[in-house]
């Protein structure tokens, strides 16, 4: 929040090096032609790093969890688990123990973990990489701001979408759906309703992961603005202070929203891939 | 902005995160969730037939108290009777014991007054028999008559 930072640059600090800094990443090459062939360390580092310690601090839990008396860390543990289980359990009719539930936990988890790294005051994040790092380190907190981060998750969940229609379905249920849904099953409907659900598997995966990716870069950005604000002087330092209180009180909600519905999206895509039409 | 391998590590790194959660995290929480769900089922359910169990032994008990106190009363009624019964029979027996002295007594009574009767008899014939030797000295001889006189006295 308190961007300090910005204002004693040691050298020209321009509004835009200071934005174009906080929202680069840590691009490396992992093969001789870049393009696509790059790795985000930050970003990549960041989430496994979260998911590593939110699952596993889960872990640690469930694996000593007791039918009797729970600890608190359990009695926490089971509160949220509880709550996932009802939701999944309310949307998805099937057996839920087996993969969903514990899907839509993961997700739930990991992705509350990586929106909560906006928490993290940008500067400080940038200070203490730079004081490693030297002036032009790059390091971007928050994985799920990073596009490649939601994306993969929405097309993992999107793979796991066909592979369950599939599955359940066969493949002559799933193909017959794409052409004779929702229309009906006429031949001269067969290209609308193809083009219906060529559209619906496209966008899915695009408001899945863009939603997500859209509300936390949103809100990295105001946190980067109002740290330039800072910049300007004592007063501006004063209302970014305050006003990046209020928005970090704000992203309190976002933060634990957006994974909610990330996790719901999830476990909603996954229930229609169970059923037919 | 651009998509890039980061997506196909992100991708793996799910993976491996869900294949955690279904195989490590999910199944022993489950468990323990179930199995105290089931065991607040069973206790309720104790609670439940012991409520009834109560229930039912209250009901018995109440019955056997009753059947008691019935039983109580009976045994003293029957008691009182026999009571009343006894002193009947100790009345009875005391009143023909009673009969039975006087009747003996009476007897003895008369068993004496014959005695007596026999005594004065003889007694009697031997006065009689002097007052005879003395008016007869006179006349008769004693000798000659001695065997009138004992026979007139076992008359007597």
């Amino acid at each position: 929040m308190a961007t300090e930072h910005a204002g004693n640059a040691e050298h020209a600090l321009t509004p835009s090096s200071y934005i174009e800094h906080h929202l680069s990443f840590n691009a490396q090459p992992v093969s001789d032609g870049a393009g696509f062939w790059t790795l985000h360390v930050d970003t990549f580092v960041m989430s496994v790093a979260l998911g590593l310690i939110v699952m596993g601090l889960v872990w640690l839990v469930a694996r000593k969890a007791t039918s009797g008396v729970p600890t608190k860390g359990q009695a926490f543990v089971e509160l949220v688990f509880g709550f996932i289980d009802d939701q999944v359990k309310n949307i998805f009719h099937g057996n839920r123990h087996s993969f969903i539930a514990p899907t839509a936990l993961t997700v739930f988890l990991w992705v509350f973990a990586m929106n909560a790294m906006d928490f993290l005051p940008v500067d400080w994040v940038a200070g203490i990489v730079s004081f490693f790092g030297g002036a032009d380190a790059k390091w971007r907190a928050v994985p799920t701001s990073d596009i490649n981060t939601t994306f993969a998750l929405a097309l993992s969940v999107w793979i796991l979408m066909i592979f369950f229609a599939i599955k359940v379905k066969g493949l002559g249920g799933f193909v017959h759906e794409l052409f004779c849904a929702p229309f009906g099953s006429k031949i001269w409907v067969w290209p609308a309703n193809f083009l219906f659900n060529l559209i619906e598997y496209v966008s899915k995966p695009l408001s899945h992961s863009l939603r997500l990716f859209g509300n936390m870069y949103a809100g990295e950005v105001i946190f980067l603005l109002l740290g330039l604000w800072a910049a300007t002087g004592v007063t501006g330092t004063i209302a970014g202070a305050i006003l990046g209180a209020g928005w970090s009180i704000f992203h309190i909600l976002i933060v634990a929203l957006q994974a909610f519905i990330f996790m719901m999206l999830t476990v909603v895509y996954l229930a229609m891939a169970h059923e037919s039409h | 902005m651009n998509i890039n391998f980061t997506l196909i590590a992100q991708a793996i790194a799910f993976a491996v995160l869900i294949w955690f959660t279904v195989k490590f995290v999910w199944p022993p929480l489950l468990k323990a969730i179930e199995a105290r769900q089931k065991e607040i089922a069973d206790g309720l359910a104790a609670a439940q037939e012991g409520r009834s169990a109560l229930e039912v032994a209250a009901k018995k008990s109440e019955v056997t108290l009753t059947e008691a106190k019935q039983k109580a009363s009976e045994i003293i009624a029957q008691a009182e009777k026999r009571g009343t019964q006894i002193v009947e029979e100790a009345k009875g027996n005391a009143k023909s014991e009673g009969e039975r002295i006087i009747a003996g007594a009476k007897a003895e009574i008369d068993q004496e007054v014959n005695r007596a009767k026999e005594g004065l008899r003889a007694q009697v014939s031997t006065l009689a028999i002097a007052g005879a030797e003395k008016i007869l000295r006179k006349e008769i001889d004693a000798k000659a008559h001695s065997e009138l006189l004992s026979k007139l006295a076992a008359e007597l």
